[in-house]
């Protein structure tokens, strides 16, 4: 990240007047800054590394999937089962969680509350920086001890591994655990305290009630990874049986921890995703959210719930059949209110005014993935059915669509959303909407066969296939590079559009949330006066300007 | 690479005549049902994601306005709503409801089951016959209820065999069950869907299915393997059967255990420092007490084999080993 953001620190928007990234200079002023826009950005470029390292991983393993075997890349049976593992491993725990809130949310947050900053700026960048120390951890860990678990890290494989390299990985994942801990207790803190005048807790932008409830998670369920952790070090050192079955404990017992963390960690994945794309939806429509109030709660109702399904994991893990019974039937509560989210920002954009900008076709790209993800999370959720696919690569395919499709397009869909606001330059459109289109259309070629191939009885984490697969394998292969290649093309005009692109004005989409209030890229401070909050989604008040191609306010 | 796993992976599936485009035959009572209630659900999300997508695109061709547009005006529509939740909720009760009905079914073992006991190891399956017969593949009779009652001698391993649709982890440390009812004859993939380590990928086998008659000629023939075969014969067969190749080569290549090329006769250094010639007793004593005399180089990993394998057993190994030059 230090090329880009040193470069940034000195010369990038050549803007006359003061804004955070003109405000200080030097590699100093952004490694120690305070200023949640700068560390917003070192999230970013951090998390951006991880899914870049997670994908390179992701496009060898397709590529060894071309055929049974080693493959064109001669690789062994390990090398496979470390790459996955790294690839799930990296993309959960450093790309998908902290993506978001680390990066759109720290930025975005304080400017959407009309606050100077986050409530305590010192534990941000100690969050950060924390991260980055449990990032680097994680990955030696993973690597020093040849760790192919998988991401999940299963008793009673995983603490066969030489050297408690499982301890050590599990060990780095709570440091990263502990970074999320501190970044949602400052969320949390800092829009119960920092909110302008006006802004009421109905008055919030739907990103912020995301975000609020995705931190209420990582508050919530993050100790229970300490507590893995803790227990799996116990049975290491004083031989007290717990999850290994030779010292009398319960191998499935581990699976239940994991899990009572990792689906919550499911929604920490969605939830802020949710967000941007009602942000967006709104925005871009030009047209007030449809159920507002609706979309705000069931942020927080999912947040909740998520807490009482983890079982659903367990289908075939012999678990009883009544809490097999109860856990399938929470999980359908929950297809509920995702559905109804849904339903919502299609009635936002139905009589709308609305723009077909590049983050409209991230949202509708976001919407494609997340009803074919959900709906056959209802597949997943029938007992009967789970049994058939479980573990094979359907499971593989859900997830995929659920928590890439998720995170990856909503993450784009809000970078180029903010990304006027957080450079102030525009990218390129019409390279946005390409860019759209290829990550959405390159998502579905890599994933869609996999849900045929599962149902076809292929096992997932395999690193060999039988022949009748192929066909499906090679589909996907070329999928993903499709995907790989719309992503780097993604990415690639928005840095272009950041040194490059035409200054953007403070409003050029016409939002109604605070963050359109203050000039782009945003001053130190963000805002000179307090402003005072209004409906998020009232957009009345904004007229367009052919001058600055932007929108500005008449309010009286 | 090895023997078995490897001959399953080259040799083309020789699947049921009603494979569909979704699934693989339906070879079992119950796979007819789980079946329909797949394509329950897939009608129902088809019918969704068609409805979301054209609505989602006839919207954006539909309603685009150009930037100075006025905004629209905000839309309510309680019926609409109440709809939308509602329909929904109704349809998951029912898919809640079949779920369930259909996982009881497939959960409920008959009591007249015929049982089976099967033993999960890196990276094999071994099944054992109520008369103490032990294969590598899983045989059963067509149209009769077969339990299997499964645990693991390592990992968590999972046991899959698609055309009956049903699967079941098998956990070290205590039971779990599957049953099925075969309504086909025939030979079906079973796979290994918990994730076991290095050859997860090739813990395979087959489920063979027999036609009523064939099955009980085929438990007898399988059960005397010593009467109708040479000694060499059983002893290959028994160290396929077992397990063994999982760990030893018969190639010289290197594994978790000693190559058994040329074994017999060799000069073997031991863990200890001592060094022995490999004759009848060695082979015997690193079958059943493995760890008393562990070859230098290795780790005492070799499961004992102590009530497992019968003297005529081990008789008929060894005079498998003595063709392995
Ligand atoms: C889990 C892996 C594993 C399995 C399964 C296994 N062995 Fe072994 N075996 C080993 C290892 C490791 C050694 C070397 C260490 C030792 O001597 O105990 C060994 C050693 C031996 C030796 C001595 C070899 C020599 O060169 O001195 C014999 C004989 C043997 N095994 C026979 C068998 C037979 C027969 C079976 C199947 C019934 C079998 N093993 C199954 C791992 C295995
Ligand atoms: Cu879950
Ligand atoms: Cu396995």
């Amino acid at each position: 990240m230090s090329s880009l953001d040193t470069t940034m620190g000195h010369s990038a928007p050549s803007h006359a007047e003061d804004n955070y990234l003109t405000h200080a200079h030097g590699i100093k002023s952004w490694l120690l800054t305070l200023d949640h826009k700068r560390i917003g950005v070192m999230y970013l470029c951090s998390t951006v590394g991880a899914l870049m390292l997670g994908g390179v991983f992701a496009l060898l393993l397709r590529t060894k999937l071309l055929t049974p075997g080693p493959g064109i890349l001669d690789m062994s049976h390990d090398t496979y089962n470390r790459m996955f593992t790294l690839h799930g491993a990296i993309m959960v725990f450093l790309f998908i969680i902290p993506a978001i809130p680390g990066a759109l949310g720290n930025f975005v947050l304080p400017i959407m509350l009309g606050a100077k900053d986050v409530a305590f700026p010192k534990l941000n960048l100690a969050s950060y920086y924390l991260w980055v120390f449990g990032a680097v951890f994680f990955v030696t860990a993973m690597v020093a001890g040849s760790i192919d678990t998988g991401w999940t890290f299963y008793t009673p494989y995983s603490v066969t591994t030489p050297a408690n390299g499982v301890i050590w990985a599990t060990m780095g994942v709570f440091i990263l655990g502990f970074s999320s801990i501190f970044t949602g207790l400052n969320f949390i803190v800092t829009i119960h305290k920092l909110r302008a005048e006006g802004m009421t807790w109905f008055r919030m932008p739907l990103f912020l009630w995301a975000i609020y409830s995705t931190s209420v998670i990582q508050v919530l369920a993050t100790p229970v990874l300490a507590i893995t952790v803790l227990l799996l070090t116990v049975e290491r050192t004083l031989h007290v049986g717990i999850f290994d079955p030779s010292l009398g404990g319960d191998p499935v017992l581990f699976q239940h921890f994991f899990w009572f963390y990792s689906h919550p960690a499911v929604y920490i994945m969605i939830l802020p995703g949710f967000g941007i794309i009602s942000e967006i939806v709104g925005v871009h429509s030009r047209k007030h959210v449809f159920g507002y109030r609706f979309i705000a709660f069931s942020s927080l109702a999912i947040a909740l719930l998520g807490f009482l399904v983890w079982g659903h994991h367990l289908f075939t893990s012999g678990q009883s059949a009544l809490a097999s019974v109860i856990f399938s039937a929470i999980t359908f509560t929950i297809a509920i209110p995702s559905a109804i989210k849904i339903f919502n920002w299609l009635a936002t954009m139905y009589k709308s005014s609305l723009q077909l900008t590049t983050p409209m076709w991230y949202a509708f790209g976001f919407i494609v993935l997340f009803v074919i993800g959900g709906l056959t999370g209802l597949f997943l959720a029938a007992m009967a059915v789970d049994i058939h696919l479980h573990d094979t690569y359907f499971v593989v395919a859900h997830f995929h669509y659920v928590m890439v499709g998720g995170t990856l397009l909503a993450l784009f869909g809000g970078l180029y959303h903010w990304w006027p606001k957080m450079f102030g330059r525009m990218y390129n459109e019409m390279w946005g909407k390409v860019g759209a289109v290829l990550v959405t259309i390159g998502f579905n070629v890599t994933f869609f066969p996999q849900f045929v191939m599962g149902t076809r009885g292929m096992p997932r984490r395999y690193f060999t296939y039988l022949p009748e697969f192929q066909a499906f394998h090679i589909a996907s292969t070329l999928g993903a590079y499709l995907l790989g290649f719309g992503i780097v093309l993604a990415f690639a005009n928005l840095a272009i559009g950041a040194f490059r692109g035409r200054k953007a004005s403070a409003n050029p989409w016409g939002g109604a949330t605070l963050e359109w209030e203050c000039s782009s890229p945003p001053p130190h401070d963000n805002f000179a006066v307090t402003p005072t909050a209004h409906d998020p989604y009232d957009f009345a008040h904004l007229s367009y300007d052919e001058k600055t191609d932007g929108y500005v306010a008449r309010r009286s | 690479m090895n023997t078995l796993a490897f001959s399953l992976l080259t040799q083309a599936v020789t699947a049921g005549s009603e494979a569909t485009y979704w699934f693989p035959p339906q070879a079992s009572t119950t796979a007819a049902d789980i079946d329909w209630i797949y394509y329950f659900i897939y009608w129902i999300s088809v019918f969704f994601t068609v409805l979301i997508i054209a609505a989602g695109l006839w919207f954006m061709i539909k309603f685009r306005s150009k930037k100075n547009a006025p905004p629209a005006a905000a839309g309510h529509n309680t019926a609409l709503e109440v709809t939308w939740t509602v329909v929904p909720a109704i349809l998951c009760v029912f898919i809640f409801y079949f779920g369930l009905t259909g996982y009881m079914d497939t959960h409920t073992p008959p009591a007249d089951s015929y049982v089976v006991n099967v033993t999960g190891v890196k990276w094999a399956w071994s099944f054992t016959y109520p008369d103490g017969t032990v294969s590598d593949t899983l045989h059963v009779p067509v149209n009769r209820p077969v339990r299997l009652v499964m645990s693991s001698e390592d990992v968590i391993h999972s046991l899959f065999i698609p055309a009956f649709r049903t699967k079941q982890d098998v956990v070290p440390g205590r039971y779990t069950e599957e049953w099925f009812e075969a309504n086909q004859v025939g030979e079906f993939d079973i796979f290994c869907t918990e994730y076991c380590g290095t050859k997860h990928s090739e813990m395979l086998s087959k489920v063979v299915v027999h036609a009523e008659g064939d099955f009980t000629k085929w438990l007898a023939q399988a059960g005397n393997i010593h009467e109708r075969m040479s000694p060499v014969e059983a002893g290959e067969l028994l160290v396929k059967q077992r397990g063994c190749l999982q760990c030893h080569s018969l190639d010289g290549s290197p594994a978790t255990g000693p190559t058994w090329k040329g074994i017999w006769g060799r000069n073997e250094k031991l863990a200890d420092g001592s060094s022995l010639t490999v004759d009848e007793n060695y082979v015997r004593t690193s079958i059943l007490q493995p760890q008393a005399q562990v070859v230098a180089g290795y780790g005492p990993v070799m499961p004992t084999f102590q009530g497992k394998l019968k003297d005529r057993d081990i008789t008929a190994i060894i005079e498998y080993f003595k063709t392995l030059k």
